[in-house]
């Protein structure tokens, strides 16, 4: 039988239920409204009508135009205000000599960047190429998974960035990057690499490295694309990726490349 | 007296805890609030947007200054120069692959001006002679190719004909001359195997040189009874290297190699 | 342009062959071989203290607080390295608030805040709260307060509140193991995940990192046991040095095991970087890795540790070659990081050539900073010593645990 007292303490009760009620609510939903907001706005991309997840960005590197002249190599450290010493490159080009008895040297001059110069004594090379290098864009990056606080990341059109105000400079990607296309910049502290020069290629323009080259060595495109550079350049040659068994998925894909190249 | 009924059953876990884990609780709960206070105020408020990543982080990369301006810039202004050079050798260079990020010149014209390289040593950054270029590709021997004196002398840039017909082969497929000097087909001309159409100079591409198909046209010179010269090695064509070509074998441009 | 640009010039001379143009700047230096050394060290110092509580080993009771309080000593420190390398330090922070789930690194420092906070802080409280009770009972003064703030105010010293502590220690002991392999083995993990570099990238990685970790740390508590006992004037014991010295040698022989398996698994397989890898042995490891590491690190002491157990050998020879043989294996241990972290940048991931490492005397990443962070743990173990006595002393009613 419920006592006078009884239905005091189920008041106080309700009253309790009440408060805790619209006290988690306050706190929720804001939050919750704020999220939605956010998402909602996250559907353009920064108040343009750029779509990033319809485009995918790659590049091919005809390795039989390619003259060594190092315009690219050049150019990049120009348009991207890289560093002017000979150890930092987001682009770099290689050469490749191999001798008669299959011995191979490669060197790469100050990246390459003031072109080559030929061999002093007149020695003949069986075979002898260039083949320039940059950050591979690759779909799995080894280098975004190590990175501790999320300062590297891959964009919705396939770039790989990196946000050089929140990079603590732990150089773990530089490590973990398997081609050599990162370094850290001597006066930021934070690693920096090619970035596809992205703000040219949102604006429709391609990268610096492929505007300058003389020999159209270099092509750019949009892989979601079919008739574009890049997907017709995968459609008529033989394309390898550098260092497949490591599983990166590269974007960067080479044709004529010689199995010496690594 | 729900406050009491409550506290009861409450104080009675409290002191349930031993002593040492109540008082070990505070720094545990302090340090949990500096945790949760440290996340609200230091995290960025775009951070996770789009990824594990500073959205803005994106928008920084996207609006970093232009240094090239592109081709398509420099043909509102200068189409006439363009219009020379689409027809050219250099239809294919970019004019800022010679002169250099022009963006800022499209921005103010008059006060900006790209560089104009008129040294030889620009000219000689793609055109020197290097063994590892791609045969086909134009390049001289600096030392002997009119030596000091600057390209642009006889050679317009933006149509950069050579001021007379070639002579031979090697001024674009040096490698290959040096190759065949030291060996016994030195004294061919290269037209006696490749035929090659007078086009070829001027659009090497479009007319490309033939190369020889079948094993007669070795034989011509090498089977047993050819007419040619008594110095030039014979063999059998019937039974010499099988149903292989012969230049599946033997490298046209240095054939006794071993 | 900068003082670490400018030291880049001579090195492009010492190189041998073809590097990526980006490889000439070795990153991670040798702040980071001093980062694994010390928390080996600690991971080391805590099995050796779980070998008395769960194991049960009586003979090193002695070593068993001097353990907890040097592993704290250097777990406090180990950080340290890791910040001044950092290219932005005052951003370490986010590692922490927003870390990256597929990143190791970021991991650890969680691994690392676990083991600071859960596992040495709360063992080494409660196996010391009742002498810190006792202490801040009987003290007077700053002394009072101190030991009141360390205690946490608590002042329970019932049978029922110690019969609680025990069964603290012994539990936090328990998840302690597995956390303090799991601490050391993580930074094993950081290389040996890493794909990108064959040096690195083994399976074995963790495992040998583990159990080089624990016999550094086997051998430092070796070196300061002795070291301490000394200086307080008080008796060794030579019972538990020399169970301390046999734990070390059968240590060493799992470890020597591991890196012999290492060696022979990569140069049966001969994969690609065989080549390369030989090449960085032969060239530029040669000291370090044949002479140092392996001969007087590691063979050495097996050999002299073996002799004092085949043959009778009076107490004071016994301890001078325990002596030299645990700071053999010391620097031995060091220079197995050295190899593993340097080693693994002197050659080209184009595997076509090495390049070379100078270390600068001054500067943030010099010697001179590396040596202070080395000595650096020992002044804290000094204070901690001081603070938190392991063993009983005139003045201080310290109640020695017993293992049960």
């Amino acid at each position: 039988m419920r006592k006078k007292g009884d239905e005091h303490v189920d008041k106080e009760r309700r009253t309790l239920c009440k408060l805790l009620l619209v006290g988690t609510c306050s706190l929720i939903l804001p939050g919750a409204a704020g999220a939605v907001a956010e998402k909602k706005s996250s559907t353009s991309w920064y108040g343009t009508t750029y779509k990033p997840s319809e485009h995918l960005y790659g590049m091919g590197i005809k390795v039989d135009r390619c003259i060594g002249c190092g315009r690219c190599v050049d150019g990049c450290k120009k348009e991207n205000n890289v560093p002017d010493e000979p150890f930092f490159f987001r682009t770099w080009v290689e050469r490749y000599v191999i001798a008669d008895d299959g011995q191979v040297t490669v060197d790469s001059p100050d990246g390459g960047r003031e072109g080559f110069k030929g061999p002093t004594e007149e020695k003949r090379a069986f075979k002898s190429f260039f083949v320039p290098k940059i950050c591979n864009h690759c779909e799995k990056p080894p280098c975004v998974q190590v990175c501790p606080v999320g300062a590297t990341y891959r964009t919705k059109d396939g770039v790989i960035l990196v946000d050089g105000d929140y990079c603590i400079g732990c150089r773990y990607c530089i490590q973990a990057c398997p081609y050599g296309a990162r370094f850290l910049h001597p006066v930021k502290k934070t690693a920096e690499k090619c970035t596809f020069c992205y703000h040219r290629i949102v604006k429709g323009l391609v990268p610096a490295c492929v505007e300058v080259c003389p020999t159209q060595a270099r092509v750019f495109g949009d892989l979601m694309t079919t008739a574009s550079p890049i997907s017709q350049f995968k459609r008529m040659h033989k394309i390898v990726v550098l260092k497949p068994h490591l599983n990166t998925e590269p974007k960067v894909f080479y044709a004529d490349l010689d199995m010496e190249v690594r | 007296m729900l406050k009491h009924a409550g506290t009861n059953f409450i104080t009675r876990i409290w002191y349930g805890i031993p002593e040492q884990v109540r008082h070990l609780m505070v720094p545990c709960v302090v340090i949990l609030g500096a945790l949760v206070i440290a996340h609200h105020l230091f995290v960025p408020r775009d951070f996770g947007l789009y990824g594990h990543y500073r959205a803005s982080s994106v928008l920084e990369n996207a609006e970093r200054p232009i240094k090239y301006a592109g081709s398509q810039a420099c043909a509102d202004c200068h189409g006439d120069i363009v219009t020379t050079k689409m027809t050219g050798y250099h239809k294919g260079v970019a004019c800022e692959s010679c002169h250099g990020p022009a963006a800022a010149h499209t921005e103010d014209p008059e006060n900006v001006k790209p560089s104009i390289p008129r040294t030889r040593s620009h000219c000689l950054l793609c055109h020197e002679y290097l063994p590892s270029r791609p045969t086909g590709f134009p390049q001289v021997v600096s030392e002997s190719h009119n030596p000091v004196k600057p390209c642009i002398t006889c050679h317009q840039p933006h149509d950069p004909k050579p001021p007379h017909a070639l002579k031979g082969c090697e001024a674009c497929h040096t490698n290959i001359q040096r190759t065949i000097v030291l060996s016994h087909h030195a004294s061919l001309e290269c037209t006696v195997c490749h035929d090659t159409p007078k086009e070829h100079n001027v659009s090497p591409r479009e007319y490309a040189p033939k190369k020889p198909q079948s094993r007669e046209f070795c034989g011509k010179c090498h089977a047993q009874g050819a007419e040619s010269s008594k110095e030039i090695p014979r063999v059998n064509m019937a039974s010499h290297g099988g149903k292989y070509l012969c230049w599946e074998c033997h490298y046209p441009h240095m054939p006794e190699a071993h | 342009m900068d003082q670490v640009t400018a030291n880049l010039y001579p090195l492009l001379k010492q190189v041998v062959g073809y590097i990526y143009p980006n490889e000439i700047e070795l990153h991670w230096n040798l702040l980071i071989v001093i980062y694994p050394y010390i928390t080996g060290l600690v991971a080391g110092a805590f099995i050796l203290a779980s070998l008395v509580k769960v194991f049960k080993v009586r003979e090193v009771q002695p070593t068993y607080r001097l353990s907890l309080l040097t592993a704290l000593s250097f777990l406090v420190v180990a950080p340290l390295p890791l910040i001044v390398h950092l290219g932005h330090p005052e951003r370490g922070l986010e590692m922490f608030l927003t870390p990256s789930v597929t990143s190791a690194m970021a991991m650890f420092g969680f691994v690392y805040a676990w083991y600071l906070m859960f596992v040495l802080l709360l063992e080494i409280w409660f196996d010391y709260r009742q002498d810190l009770v006792t202490m801040a009972q009987g003290g007077k003064g700053l002394g009072r307060v101190l030991y009141q703030v360390l205690s946490l105010y608590s002042h329970d010293l019932s049978p029922r509140a110690i019969a609680f502590d025990k069964k603290a220690v012994n539990t936090i002991t328990i998840i302690g193991i597995p956390s303090a392999f799991l601490l050391h083995g993580y930074v094993g993990f950081i290389f040996g995940s890493v794909k990108a570099n064959p040096w690195w990238s083994s399976v074995l990685m963790p495992i040998v990192f583990l159990f080089s970790a624990i016999v550094s740390g086997i051998a430092l508590m070796l070196l300061l046991y002795m070291i301490v006992t000394l200086m307080g004037k008080r008796e060794i014991d030579m019972t538990c040095l020399d169970k301390l010295a046999s734990f070390l040698f059968y240590m060493m022989i799992v470890d020597f095991a591991l890196e012999g398996l290492d060696f022979v698994h990569r140069v049966y397989q001969s994969e690609e970087s065989i080549q390369i890898l030989s090449q960085l042995i032969s060239q530029r490891l040669f000291v370090s890795l044949v002479v140092i590491q392996l001969l007087l690190g590691m063979l050495i002491p097996l050999c002299t540790i073996a002799g004092t157990k085949i043959f009778r050998v009076p107490d004071e020879l016994r301890r001078l070659i325990y002596f030299i043989s645990a700071l053999l294996v010391q620097l031995g241990i060091f220079t197995t990081r050295w190899n593993v972290v340097i080693g693994g940048q002197l050659f080209s991931k184009s595997f076509r050539g090495l390049t070379a490492y100078k270390i600068t005397i001054g500067g943030l990443e010099g010697l001179l900073v590396s040596l202070a962070i080395l000595v650096l743990p020992f002044i804290v173990l000094a204070v901690l010593l001081k603070v938190l006595p392991p063993w009983e002393e005139a003045g201080h009613p310290v109640h020695p645990t017993n293992a049960d």
